[in-house]
């Protein structure tokens, strides 16, 4: 296994160098900006020079972003190293905690042992695209109404459990919120005052 | 205007909503050229390291520097108090200990550097448990001890209870893993952004590994993501490697564990083992007790000290002990090193001495409830380290009202009747309270510090010596603030916890992080208020705040001002084992009630009650958030979380899929939550009592019920079960009950 990533490693430094060359402009670290839908199509050109690497395409929090990475890049280091959206957290990495849950088309999914090129050509959302022109999202307004955090490490994870969930069940009862929060851990142990806001946005989402 | 006292916002309630709020790894991408730091693991538990050879490790891509101990300029030791945790150990001293450290470009370059340093080493023997360190008298401290009266009842009580009880210890699994990111500035000088809970202690041991004087170096602690404890010593080493990674590169380097890092590495709440010998009267008074503790200390000294002295401050709990001789001692065996954990020591020597009542009652046929009140303090009662227990009548205050909120009797007869349908599930319900003394034990740790500034519009800046982890101290010292300038809360920002700010401050731990900063925070306020009462006199009534700050800054009087508290009357010899450690005493009670299931000695919890005298309290949301939490925290330490070490002296639950965290399903089906009314604390910023710690020890209310409810499938027979009680050993305690009664028998053995 160590020959292996020491191959791998050493292909990617070759590969940067090649890059660096200027067969292919990726833009460096800001993303260009191009139509999401049909992302795929357009990928072969890269995996064909390094099989490594994948072009990725998709967008997130309505902004599409196009990237070459390495395969093996988590969701969770894309959002957080490439695209620098932070707010999305590492808390286990190994998708037991649920801080670094986001959702990716319509499903909340833990992003740590998510890929990056598993995501591609889709739409995810994270933490950081539910307000709207600064205007809080009725779960987040909840969140602060009802205290639903104490440290705030997990908090994006509940919301973004919660937005899906409540999505699928607006009108939901306290044992199906706790039965679909149960892949978030809150280790300050705030679960009462987090199932009062899943319940409160519950309210202010239908209302 | 009121603030203080109101059920506010969480100070950073919409950063925690959209992600803004920042930790410190959130801050790596504005350093460029950052390095990524992973350590050198050893494989043994203890060995001595014969060689270090990092030649292919330094022709690895991407891979800038290894870090050794020919690196550091100045004392390569992050021990706190005893110097002795070298950063490069010569002996391995547990499993995985970090013996260099490598910096690379991205985190995956260095992981792979470290793979390819070739350490030798010469594995020598292990020592593994408290029993191991016992036979071979490998101790961190000598006894520490604390008597009086006389132990002849031991001898003559009409009743003697006698034993041991194992305690396991807890991972803190803050949800943000221990991080520091360090940079040189423009002067040479170095900064590091670090999740501690004790910046002035981290300046201090960069200084110290660097050989610098200490203005050559500045922490700054923005929020942390959680902390329990376990960033009151333990951020040090990390932020050290940063620190000296950047004095050796020039470039920032960030030290950032993994979850598995981080349960491998660092220290954790001490496993205990307890012997003891109680004498009672036959109406349940406890007459005498001798009791020995011995904590697993793992391998460097850390806090292991103050903590076996909050043990033996303890062990009374609510508790009058006419005659006792407490003795603790710290193993030293080759596991990480233990450290502070929320209660520090007080939870084992709490779940200890309610153990022993619990097995009086069973043995006098007294319900448990019974026996524990008789034997609480009273009005006037001293401990048995000499304080008075100020405010114990606030104990059977507690009680009475929580037996009557709950219905504590009526419900006892309904799960008696419960029981009798029921063959194969059984009910118990207990209650329980708490005194929990308020103050470091060491004195002089009992100050802080604060730096208030106004500026000419009117707006504040509050500066202070406390850490933000979760426990919302920001948010009380916001409203602390507000109140006692007599502004809106919107007015005043509390900013980021720096030691350029505040020098010399003290960790924020021992719940006493709003009593010591929030005090500072208002002799601040005082001060400026005080030269600000002239000014607003000469306007007219119609002028706003921010017109009364421009005019005193127009008549030269400073808008700003440095606050300072001490908590006072406090002192201990520890020599005697007597004097005032604590201020005053936090004091609680907790109802609650499981049932559990004899065919897998799983337990559900289906209510719990508690009542916590939190003084006036400063912040309500703040302070029932940090009562239900602590509590469900504590009902994980004795339920669930279970830390096993393999043979080898490996953290074998080293994730969340092998170490079990408390969920939504232990979270009790019913939970109320009250504060004691009309519980003024004088003396104490407010009139407020800490609340961190305490609510924590009342989750051995749901210990105590399940051994009622164990106790329910036997006849009588006295039930004993060692910490945490995991579904596996309230099985066998349930089948021990079963055949000791007779009512089942089973022909297969099974382990104790």
């Amino acid at each position: 296994m160590a020959n292996d990533d020491r191959e791998k490693s050493e292909r990617s430094v070759s590969r940067r160098a090649f890059l660096k060359g200027g067969a292919i402009a990726t833009g460096a670290l800001s993303a260009a900006l191009i139509p999401a839908v049909g992302a795929e199509a357009q990928l072969p050109d890269a995996v064909e020079l390094d099989p490594r690497h994948s072009t990725v395409a998709l967008k997130v929090n309505g902004v599409a972003y196009r990237k070459e990475i390495p395969n093996r890049t988590t969701l969770l280091q894309f959002l957080r190293e490439d695209l620098k959206l932070t707010g999305t957290k590492m808390g286990c990495d190994r998708m037991q905690c649920g801080a670094c849950t986001v959702i990716v088309n319509g499903r909340n999914v833990y992003s740590c042992t998510t890929l990056a090129v598993e995501a591609a050509g889709g739409e995810v959302l994270t933490i950081e695209g539910l307000a709207k022109d600064d205007v809080l999202h009725p779960i987040q307004q909840a969140f602060v109404e009802h205290s639903g955090y104490q440290c705030g490490f997990c908090t994006s994870g509940q919301i973004m459990s919660t937005k899906v969930f409540l999505d699928r069940m607006p009108n939901p009862t306290e044992d199906q919120a706790r039965l679909a929060l149960s892949g978030n851990l809150c280790r300050c142990a705030a679960y009462k005052k987090i199932l009062e806001s899943v319940m409160a946005a519950s309210r202010l989402t239908r209302a | 205007m009121k603030t203080a006292g109101q059920p506010v916002p969480h100070e950073s309630a919409n950063g925690h909503v959209t992600g803004e709020a920042l930790y410190t790894d959130d801050l790596a991408g504005r350093f460029p050229g950052l390095l990524h730091a992973w350590p050198v693991l050893a494989p043994h538990a203890h060995a001595r390291v014969i060689s270090l050879d990092a030649a292919l490790a330094r022709v690895e891509p991407g891979v800038i520097d290894i870090l050794t101990g020919a690196d550091v300029p100045g004392d390569g030791n992050t021990g706190p108090s005893r110097h002795d945790e070298p950063l490069f150990p010569d002996e391995v001293m547990f499993h995985q200990q970090p013996v260099a450290w490598v910096l690379a470009d991205t985190l995956e370059a260095a992981r792979l550097g470290a793979s390819r340093v070739i350490a030798k080493y010469e594995p020598l023997p292990a020592i593994l448990t408290i029993q191991e360190a016992i036979d071979a008298g490998s101790y961190l401290t000598d006894s520490l001890r604390i008597a009086r009266g006389d132990l002849s009842a031991l001898e003559s009580s009409a009743l003697r209870v006698e034993g041991e009880l194992s305690l396991g210890g807890q991972e803190h699994f803050y949800l943000e893993t221990q991080a520091s990111i360090a940079w040189r500035d423009e002067s040479g000088a170095i900064s590091v952004h670090s999740s501690t809970q004790h910046p002035s202690e981290t300046q201090e041991v960069i200084a110290r590994v660097l050989g610098v004087p200490r203005h050559h170096i500045t922490v700054e602690c923005l929020r942390m993501g959680g902390a329990f404890g376990g960033k009151e010593v333990q951020a040090n080493a990390c932020a050290a490697i940063a620190a000296l990674g950047v004095w050796k590169t020039g470039r920032a380097v960030s030290v950032r564990l993994t979850r598995q890092l981080d349960m491998a590495l660092t220290g954790k709440r001490h496993p205990y083992l307890a012997r003891y010998a109680a004498g009672f009267s036959s109406d349940g008074r406890i007459e005498a007790l001798r009791l020995l503790l011995y904590s697993d200390g793992g391998w460097s000294l850390d806090l292991s000290e103050p903590i076996m002295w909050r043990s033996l401050f303890h062990c009374d709990n609510a508790y009058h002990l006419p005659a006792v001789e407490v003795t603790g001692r710290v193993c030293r065996t080759h596991k990480t090193s233990q450290t502070a954990f929320r209660g520090f020591g007080g939870p084992q020597a709490m779940v200890v001495i309610e153990d022993i009542l619990a097995q009086a009652a069973q043995r006098l046929s007294l319900p448990a409830h019974v026996i524990r009140e008789r034997n609480f303090y009273r009005e006037g009662d001293t401990t048995h380290y000499g304080q008075e227990v100020e405010g114990a009548d606030r104990i059977l205050t507690i009680w009475q009202r929580l037996k009557k909120t709950s219905r504590f009797d009526e419900r006892r007869s309904v799960v008696a009747a419960f029981n009798a349908q029921h063959a194969h599930v059984k009910r118990g319900i207990a209650i329980t309270p708490v005194k929990f003394g308020i103050s470091f034990t060491a004195t002089f740790f009992n100050q802080g510090g604060a730096l208030v500034l106004i500026y000419r519009d009117g707006s504040v800046q509050v500066n202070h010596g406390g850490t933000e982890m979760g426990q919302g101290l920001f948010t009380k010292i916001r409203q602390i603030a507000a109140e006692s300038l007599g502004v809106a809360e919107e007015r005043v920002r509390v900013m980021p916890t720096r030691t350029d700010k505040v020098p010399n401050t003290s960790a924020t731990a021992a719940s006493a992080g709003t009593d010591l900063n929030g005090a500072a925070v208002v002799d601040a306020c005082r001060q400026i208020t005080g030269r600000l009462g002239p000014v607003a006199a000469s306007l007219p009534a119609s002028a706003t705040f921010a017109d009364v700050c421009e005019a005193a800054y127009r008549q030269r009087i400073p808008l700003f001002a440095q606050g300072y508290y001490k908590t006072p009357d406090i002192h201990f010899d520890p020599v005697a084992g007597r004097g005032r450690p604590f201020y005053y005493f936090a004091y609680g009670a907790a109802v609650s009630e499981v049932e559990v299931d004899a065919f897998t000695g799983a337990h559900r919890l289906l209510r719990t009650d508690i009542l916590e005298d939190v003084g006036d309290s400063v912040s309500p949301i703040v302070d029932r958030g940090q009562i239900e939490g602590g509590f469900i925290q504590g009902v994980g330490w004795l339920t669930l979380e279970e830390l096993l070490w393999d043979d080898n002296g490996r953290v074998a639950t080293d994730s969340a899929s092998t170490y079990k965290l408390p969920s939504w399903s232990e979270v009790p089906e019913v939970f109320e939550v009250n504060f004691l009314e009309r519980a003024t604390q004088p003396g104490v910023v407010l009139g407020s009592k800490a609340v961190g710690e305490p609510p924590l020890m009342l989750a051995i209310s749901v210990r105590e019920a399940i051994r009622e409810a164990v106790a329910a499938f036997g006849h009588g027979d006295v039930v004993t079960f060692a910490s945490p009680a995991t579904p596996e050993r309230i099985f066998f305690a349930v089948r021990r009950v079963r055949m000791g009664s007779g009512v089942f028998t089973f022909s297969v053995p099974h382990p104790l």
